[in-house]
């Protein structure tokens, strides 16, 4: 199977400081990739990278074989920690937004028969995150969970091929957290999805990736640490229907990048 | 019990609120009566009969010259003035200040352009503005504009451009362009804050109007009051104030009304 996404030798600098080194990473369609590290060893760099919010210093990003442009796309959703749903529409035109961006490039807005079926389809995919009650409440009267399943619906009514979180759960109660897990989990197989996840979370990343990426920097110069940057350091598959991560791996990664 | 936590109930607020002014208003009376005691015909502080009589003449009695009500016909032509250049400020304010919020290249091309205008007192361009515009309505409402709008500008602006970095990529992932952006994340979001600085802009247009009124103009609230300034006329002066103020008070809380009923979801999680 040829790679969804292929990063082949990228750096990113900013002025002198080196955050991104010799990367070299290949996600197969259908993989859940975990994004782990200490702060500061570019995890949100590289989703950045892939993003299209900013462009690497050297190197190349291949989306199916395509260099992808140093710019945003419908190809590539993404949820974040905070203010990824937008505070004026309710939860319904938040998710048909996507839709009539598209459909409608001039008023980004639908009437008649294009909107009735774009409304359902919002409501559809509403449902499947567990929103089909709260179709016009606005993000303010949400809690902090159901405004993440909002984004996350937001995102995949475009059906992007890659779904980007970039610590998505992280200001979430650990009882919503669960919940939360659960639904990505159902998400990602019911649609077929390929994520790649950023998280400080490492139980996180072992329990809902099939493949956990540790980066952190391979070298360390004392006097001038910010000219050695980081990498995949641990690069481990997982088997989903496996009992658990394997501790002995867990174990290593803890102790290299410790517990945030 | 701290005073940063006591709360103060509704219908006390009212009653706090209206004592500092009724404790004014009767040190007024009381000042003006000591000064009526010593002298009846006193011009200076003139007592609430006085200042009925001054003004119900403007009120009631048809100007000899112009056959209007000269109180209506000021406080039309002032709201008219005030209104276009109110208008015409929010205006350019929400198109100019959407486009150099959103797009970096205008905000680098025309930012310079607009503080610079914003840092030039505007009355000293009122000789300018009546040489150019003469000294009819359009240089009044030019006054007002100029005066306003590079303020309203760049707080519209600044709003935009301070919206989240995540919201406008999170629109990019969605597919919109920046045409798109603009119209259907940044107006959007950009309307209450325009409210907002329609109300914070009414004060200096008032000054702009009254002093623009003042200097040339034969109607209007702030000509009335310089003109009978003359005659010490102090009887029409502090009603005709006293209405500026409650026209402008009028105002802020249409202002705020409106920004609540057609915006909710700016005011809170309650709506």
């Amino acid at each position: 199977m040829s790679a969804l996404l292929s990063l082949r030798d990228v750096w990113v600098e900013y002025g002198d400081k080196i955050v991104l080194e010799r990367v070299d990473l290949d996600v197969e369609a259908g993989s859940f990739v975990s994004v782990i590290g200490p702060s500061g060893a570019g995890k949100s760099s590289l989703l950045r990278l892939i993003l299209g919010q900013e462009a690497p210093t050297r190197g190349t990003i291949l989306l199916d074989g395509v260099p992808l442009a140093p710019e945003c796309g419908p190809d590539r959703g993404v949820v974040f920690q905070r203010y990824s749903v937008f505070p004026h529409l309710s939860a319904l035109r938040n998710t048909v937004f996507g839709l009539e961006c598209e459909k409608a490039p001039f008023s980004a807005r639908l009437f008649g028969a294009a909107r009735r079926a774009a409304t359902e389809e919002a409501v559809e995919m509403l449902r499947a995150v567990g929103l089909g009650d709260s179709l016009d409440l606005y993000p303010a009267q949400m809690s902090g969970g159901m405004q993440q399943r909002l984004a996350i619906a937001q995102a995949l009514i475009k059906r992007p091929r890659i779904l980007l979180l970039d610590e998505p759960f992280g200001a979430l109660d650990p009882g919503i957290r669960a919940d939360m897990h659960a639904l990505i989990t159902r998400l990602w197989r019911d649609y077929a999805l390929t994520i790649i996840m950023v998280t400080h979370d490492i139980r996180e990343a072992f329990g809902l990736g099939t493949r956990v990426l540790a980066l952190d920097k391979r070298r360390h110069d004392r006097q001038a640490p910010h000219r050695f940057g980081a990498t995949a350091v641990y690069d481990l598959p997982l088997r989903r229907d496996a009992d658990g991560p394997p501790a002995e791996d867990v174990r290593k990664i803890e102790e290299r990048i410790g517990h945030e | 019990m701290r005073w940063v936590n006591r709360q103060v109930r509704r219908s006390d607020r009212v009653l706090l609120g209206s004592l500092p002014i009724l404790l004014l208003v009767l040190l007024y009376l009381f000042l003006a009566a000591q000064r009526h005691a010593a002298n009846p015909a006193d011009k200076i502080l003139p007592l609430p009969s006085g200042m009925a009589e001054g003004i119900s003449a403007l009120l009631f009695q048809p100007d000899q010259l112009t056959g209007k009500l000269l109180f209506w016909a000021d406080t039309l032509a002032s709201l008219e003035r005030l209104g276009l250049g109110l208008g015409i400020a929010t205006l350019a304010a929400l198109l100019v200040g959407l486009v150099l919020g959103v797009l970096p290249p205008v905000r680098a091309t025309f930012g310079p352009l607009v503080t610079g205008i914003a840092v030039i007192p505007p009355i000293a361009l009122l000789p300018i503005l009546f040489i150019a515009l003469g000294l009819g309505e359009t240089a009044k409402v030019a006054l007002i504009v100029i005066g306003i709008a590079p303020v309203m500008v760049r707080d519209i602006a600044a709003h935009v451009a301070a919206l989240p970095r995540e919201q406008i990529v999170k629109a990019q992932t969605l597919g919109a362009s920046s045409w798109q952006i603009m119209i259907r994340v940044a107006l959007p979001q950009a309307m209450p804050r325009l409210l907002h600085a329609m109300r914070l802009a009414l004060g200096p247009a008032w000054v702009f109007l009254i002093s623009a009124e003042a200097i040339a103009s034969d109607v209007g609230l702030g000509y009335r009051i310089f003109l009978v300034r003359r005659y010490l006329a102090m009887d029409v002066i502090i009603p005709y104030v006293a209405w500026i103020a409650v026209l402008a008070i009028l105002m802020d809380v249409a202002l705020t009304y409106l920004s609540r009923r057609l915006f909710p979801w700016a005011h809170g999680a309650s709506h």
